[in-house]
């Protein structure tokens, strides 16, 4: 276990370093002198630019401003905007928005792509296996925005069921339709997920046995085969619950919800480039050591794949 | 059985052909298979000759607008009616095909080469080379493509079809080079591969003529579906305000401004959508029937 955590760690770190040095050299190789942008219309004098330039240390070379910049990370200084105010407490406010919409849309994820995979599984190549299967390639091609926006027109415009913006209806209103666009991509795949790993379980060797020793299907079914096959669909859930976290900054900007997502929604339309950055790091970040929790709770409940990794 | 008969048998050329012997027979009697497949020639012929097709209910300039009508529903003449500015939906429509198809293709190809370069690299050297391309596609995977892109084209300053595609090539090739990794490594050691090695050819001539024929199937049809993945990504981009601009004519561009007349011209909306969704679902179709058919494991 800790030689699986070491070399997670070591990855983690790794990836970090990789990931914040990529997007501080984009952003240091962006053309144009911060400075005269700083000015406007009116020239700076020679003292305020020099004054300027020490002040933001933009004479150091680009490694020791990468230093600095990481420092600032780790006290979470994410940067300014072009107002002065700081990126961090711009969003501080708003994470509880977008962490109900994500769990909201993992919630539907789960009942929904679990039963669905679970039904297709359990009647494979019948009709309803075969309809559920074309339903998620169907679901797959159909980007996230083209059906937020499909959405709003009809369940909430034409038929008035839904509020298509805003959060004033509060949980569970106002974030369902939201929540469940996000949720429509994740949930083929995982139903897709699900039906496969049932159906593999089912022809392993262990329910031949159970069957030949007289259980009920039911129990077989119920207890032991759902168990083994749902140990894939738990790692994908895990690693989904960052990419709904994604999903949210086009969903939340059209259905107007004021979480992080619309921030950096708003931000790209503006062309507010420090927000943008600040913004997109903050999520990379979440993301990464979401997958971490993931991977170590992973490695917690299923021993095989521990030793998996310290065989490769 | 004489010296020769022998390497005659082992021919370079009958290596790469075995295993697509098995493969054309089954997809020939698929439907799925053949329904995406008419899919794309329509979207080829949409994409080659735009003004053609555009052409055929008499209105087929997409740069000629009336603001008069601006925003109209269906008239004779103008079936998806107009936009905003007032600008035959049709016509728009159609020409829009190709900025989708190309950046698609485009960032596939150059992302394709790359993924097959380093990943046969990797996985026929191992070492050094496998460590440092395992550790770098482990970097580009390990957080959301669409953030990375947004990162990306943020600090782009001029979008072409050319830049978005390369931005997005950046984040689409992690995923196919680790697949050419692992694949390649499966035919490594494979007999026949010994017995081209045995025989005395080159690495250039191995890899080539034997290892990559037979590892490159799988690869094929991951590409496939990531054509339309990046038509996906590209159109989010592009509605995003990170994409393609104005005057281009794209999708995205046009169920952005769709969105903003939601209430009163749906119809601006619906024709973009059911272009965009049926060509990212032929692309995902074909790929999905191509890696049941290629990929001997899930047979």
């Amino acid at each position: 276990m800790t030689r699986f955590l070491t070399r997670r760690l070591v990855e983690l770190v790794l990836v970090f370093l990789g990931v914040t040095f990529a997007i501080y050299a984009m952003v240091y190789a962006l053309p144009g002198d911060p400075i005269r942008a700083l000015g406007g219309d009116r020239p700076l004098s020679p003292a305020v630019v020099n004054e300027l330039r020490d002040r933001f240390h933009l004479d150091e070379p680009l490694w020791q401003q990468y230093l600095r910049y990481l420092g600032g990370l780790f006290q979470g200084d994410l940067g300014t905007d072009f107002d002065g105010r700081s990126v961090t407490e711009r969003m501080a406010t708003r994470w509880p928005t977008t962490i109900t919409l994500a769990l909201t849309a993992w919630l539907i994820e789960i009942v929904v792509g679990v039963g669905l995979g679970i039904l297709a599984g359990l009647r494979r190549g019948t009709w309803i296996d075969r309809s559920v299967l074309t339903l998620t390639i169907v679901a797959t091609s159909i980007p996230v925005f083209v059906l937020a926006i499909v959405g709003q027109l009809f369940l909430g415009v034409r038929w008035d069921l839904l509020p298509i913006a805003g959060d004033s209806e509060g949980w569970p209103l106002a974030y369902l339709l939201p929540a469940s666009v996000i949720a429509v991509y994740s949930l083929a795949a995982l139903a897709r997920l699900m039906r496969g790993s049932l159906v593999d379980v089912l022809q392993a060797d262990f329910v031949r046995t159970l069957d030949a020793k007289g259980l009920t299907r039911t129990r077989v079914v119920g207890v032991h085969v759902m168990r083994n096959s749902l140990i894939p669909v738990i790692t994908f859930l895990g690693m989904d619950l960052g990419f709904l976290l994604g999903g949210t900054i086009v969903v939340e900007g059209i259905f107007n919800l004021p979480g992080v997502g619309q921030l950096l929604f708003g931000a790209i339309r503006s062309h507010e480039g420090p927000t943008v950055v600040g913004v997109s790091t903050a999520l990379i970040l979440l993301f990464l050591v979401s997958s971490l929790v993931v991977d170590l709770v992973n490695s917690a409940l299923d021993p095989r794949i521990r030793r998996e990794e310290a065989r490769s | 059985m004489t010296g020769v008969a022998v390497t005659a048998d082992l021919d370079p050329t009958d290596a790469g052909a075995l295993p697509r012997r098995g493969v054309w027979p089954g997809l020939r009697r698929r439907a799925l298979f053949w329904v995406p497949v008419a899919g794309i020639v329509v979207l080829t012929v949409l994409t080659v000759a735009p003004g053609w097709v555009a052409g055929w209910f008499g209105n087929g300039d997409p740069r000629v607008c009336d603001l008069s009508s601006s925003a109209d529903g269906p008239v004779a003449g103008h079936p998806f009616g107009f936009d905003r500015q007032g600008c035959d939906v049709y016509a728009n429509v159609v020409h829009g095909t190709r900025a989708s198809l190309t950046v698609g293709l485009t960032c596939t190809l150059i992302a394709f080469a790359l993924a097959v370069l380093l990943g046969t690299l990797a996985g026929l050297r191992g070492g050094l080379a496998d460590r440092v391309v395992s550790r770098v596609t482990d970097v580009f995977l390990g957080f959301p493509f669409l953030l990375g892109a947004i990162v990306v084209l943020n600090s782009f300053g001029e979008r072409s079809v050319l830049s978005v595609s390369l931005a997005l090539a950046l984040f689409v090739w992690p995923a196919m080079a680790r697949l050419v990794r692992s694949s390649v490594r499966s035919v490594r050691d494979a007999e026949f591969v010994q017995a081209a090695r045995a025989m005395g050819f080159g690495t250039w001539r191995v890899v080539s003529r034997h290892v990559l024929p037979n590892a490159i199937g799988p690869v094929l049809a991951i590409a496939t579906i990531t054509v339309g993945q990046v038509i996906v990504a590209e159109s989010t981009l592009t509605f995003l305000g990170l994409g393609l601009r104005s005057p281009a004519i794209s999708w995205g561009l046009q169920l952005s401004n769709a969105q903003a007349q939601l209430q009163n011209a749906p119809h601006m909306l619906l024709f973009p959508s059911v272009f965009l969704a049926v060509t990212v679902f032929c692309l995902i179709t074909l790929g999905d029937v191509l890696r049941d058919a290629l990929d001997p494991r899930q047979r």
